[in-house]
């Protein structure tokens, strides 16, 4: 073989479609779309929006959809912060612990530490991320699956939460958090929100339901989404993350570092269960010690209803972020609809069972295509 | 052939096709106070195929770890480019270009096929918070690599697994290459696979043969082995049975070495008197029959991959 006596080449002009052949048909490119792991929440998220738009008056409002929304932007954080996880073939069902735990440290060190909002809020980031590397070390270290060291690691920060919590305030919440000092410069960041007027859409028969109210949450979770599709499809941890939670052994033999990139996950679900910790603070001016407790499994959920295979190396993050719109949906359609609000849990299984019978087919499509 | 003039990652410094690149000699290695491998004597020359035949357990394994650099070796000489070697790590065998292709290939089903050919070794372009993969170079490489080792894929893009268990291989195959390998170990590749695809497999390995490459060829069928080798290294029970250039040794003999003729008579013997008329026994009269070169001439058996 020889590199040295290539003909010189005919200088090709950016050839953008160099690595597709003819074989490929036009629909090709349609069809590949059509694979992503996103596109069934995709279709499942506008058939639940133009069902509840149509079946309830408020649903569609500017106001109503400002709470629905509120909701999915807090629940995409965690739920693509656990689909890369996920993707990366681990659980944290210390996730939901974590928004309650990063919260009671801020809220606690400002109102009864007195401390700076900034580096208490700083505080309870390094917490987090100590815990997500706890976490991430132990499920690497001893080899033991990541659901049973995760949910150690959530019934510590339960009890943390409220053990510590009462000893130190003699109370299970951080309340009156408003009034303290350095509230509004954090809240900024975290609490405050944008009301757009929408008055003049055609639906919209009283003016004051017109305004729609975009919290701060919302914008976190478009940065979120958008870094970590980044992440994920376009850089070289991205590929390691697939691979890690694809076939770990494979992918150690061709020298990626699969401890690093599973710990930095684990880092990374802390680290969104602390922004989601610092939004909910700020925004609701309380935390409690039983904040998040039991919505760790509804991120999971939403990750699982946007692609992600519960065995790994599949998935996506916009899937995920809509599958927490699915759920933010649901949850606010079905008391506007004026049912019972607990038929949401039932919902939720159905669309679980639903979503990893859909995701299992895909994914046996996917090793047979040909 | 259009290779690229891409910078290859390693681009390996082939010797002329001929001279040896490793060479060992009278090497073992004893875990312990067993001994898993001793007295094994062979050579790899650029632009050959050293074949290690064996039967499962006869220490083929601990062989190419020791190549490998998984185990280091405890007696003998192992010289690579002309000096001795002692391996601490498989890292010291890749960086002297000594690549090792195992039978689970180490690709991740679900990733697209040039996903799993830069995995590890990604091409980024761009720096700090921008710096992101080059994909349209790293799809432009794969396709023209896996090209030029005879692949022809309609799609990069596709997921790994939906590939043959031989082209799979290939891609292996051909990511060691790109990567800078001189040497090649192929552990058992043809193991799993059928008649067709097994030929596929062999086909690739005399494409990386004719780049230039040295490849050690580890199987137990001297089919498979007997088609593209140079030089053939038996092993059984850890003991090298020989090393001979293909030109001392038939087919025939291979296999009758390989199957152990003697053994195998002596087993359908005390069979028949047992089990007089059995099918086990009259199945390994048959055998015996045709390892020893007396079988006959209709015997359907698949002689090799043409």
């Amino acid at each position: 073989m020889s590199t040295t006596a290539a003909p010189p080449q005919v200088a090709e002009p950016e050839e953008p479609h160099d690595v597709r052949d003819e074989r490929l048909g036009k629909n090709a490119r349609l069809a590949a779309v059509l694979r992503r792991p996103e596109v069934g929440a995709m279709v499942a998220a506008l058939i639940v929006f133009l069902y509840f738009a149509f079946s309830t008056e408020a649903f569609a409002r500017p106001s109503g959809a400002s709470t629905w929304i509120y909701t999915s932007s807090s629940f995409a954080i965690m739920a693509v912060a656990v689909a890369l996880l996920m993707i990366g073939g681990e659980f944290d069902l210390s996730a939901g612990a974590m928004t309650g735990f990063t919260g009671l440290i801020t809220g606690i060190l400002m109102t009864h530490y007195h401390w700076n909002v900034w580096v208490s809020i700083f505080a309870s980031l390094v917490a987090a991320l100590a815990v997500g590397f706890l976490n991430g070390v132990l499920v690497m270290k001893t080899g033991l699956p990541s659901f049973i060291v995760t949910l150690g690691t959530f019934f510590v920060l339960r009890g943390v939460d409220l053990a510590v919590v009462k000893q130190i305030i003699h109370q299970v919440s951080v309340v009156n958090f408003q009034d303290v000092p350095g509230y509004d410069a954090g809240a900024k960041v975290f609490g405050s929100y944008v009301k757009l007027d929408l008055g003049w859409l055609p639906w919209v028969k009283v003016p004051s339901t017109g305004f729609l109210t975009l919290y701060a949450a919302t914008f976190w979770a478009i940065v979120v989404v958008l870094v970590a599709t980044w992440i994920l499809q376009r850089t070289h941890s991205g590929n390691w993350i697939f691979a890690v939670g694809g076939a770990q052994q494979s992918a150690r033999q061709v020298g990626v570092p699969v401890f690093r990139t599973k710990v930095g996950l684990f880092m990374t679900t802390a680290f969104a269960g602390w922004i989601v910790g610092m939004l909910n603070l700020f925004k609701t001016t309380t935390a409690q010690s039983t904040t998040g407790v039991g919505q760790e499994f509804v991120y999971i959920i939403c990750a699982v209803v946007g692609g992600c295979l519960l065995t790994g190396g599949y998935g996506s993050a916009v899937g995920a972020a809509f599958g927490a719109l699915i759920y933010g949906m649901v949850g606010q359609g079905i008391v506007y609809a004026g049912w019972d609000s607990d038929w949401l849990y039932a919902f939720l299984g159905v669309m679980l069972l639903g979503a990893v019978l859909v995701n299992n087919w895909v994914k046996t499509r996917a090793e047979q295509m040909r | 052939m259009s290779t690229t003039t891409e910078n290859r990652s390693g681009a390996p410094t082939l010797p002329s096709p001929g001279s040896s690149i490793i060479e060992v000699e009278d090497i073992g290695k004893t875990f312990g106070s067993v001994l898993a491998l001793q007295g094994v004597t062979t050579t790899v020359n650029a632009g050959e195929v050293t074949c290690v035949l064996g039967d499962n357990g006869a220490g083929k394994s601990t062989f190419i770890k020791i190549l490998a650099g998984a185990h280091a070796h405890s007696q003998g000489r192992f010289v690579v480019d002309g000096q001795e070697r002692h391996f601490a790590s498989p890292r010291d065998a890749l960086a002297l270009g000594i690549a090792t292709v195992y039978q689970d290939l180490a690709v991740v089903p679900l990733m697209p096929v040039w996903r799993n050919f830069f995995l590890g070794a990604e091409l980024t372009k761009g720096f700090g918070p921008l710096r992101r993969l080059d994909a349209a170079k790293m799809k432009r490489i794969t396709k023209t690599e896996l090209a030029a080792m005879g692949i022809d894929l309609r799609d990069v893009e596709q997921p790994i697994g939906t590939l043959s268990g031989g082209e799979r291989q290939c891609v292996a195959i051909a990511r060691a290459v790109y990567f800078g390998a001189r040497v090649l170990i192929l552990d058992e590749p043809t193991a799993a696979l059928g008649v067709r695809q097994s030929g596929v497999v062999l086909k690739y390995v005399a494409a990386a043969r004719d780049r230039g490459l040295g490849v050690i060829f580890i199987t137990h069928n001297p089919h498979h082995a007997y088609p593209v080798g140079d030089r053939f290294m038996l092993l059984r029970r850890g003991r090298s049975m020989g090393n001979f250039p293909k030109a001392e040794l038939a087919l025939d003999e291979l296999v009758q070495m390989m199957a152990g003729g003697s053994e195998l008579e002596a087993l359908s013997h005390e069979l028949s008197r047992e089990l007089p008329d059995s099918e086990v026994a009259r199945a390994l009269e048959d055998e015996v029959a045709e390892t020893m070169g007396v079988a006959d001439p209709n015997d359907p058996v698949d002689r090799g991959v043409s």
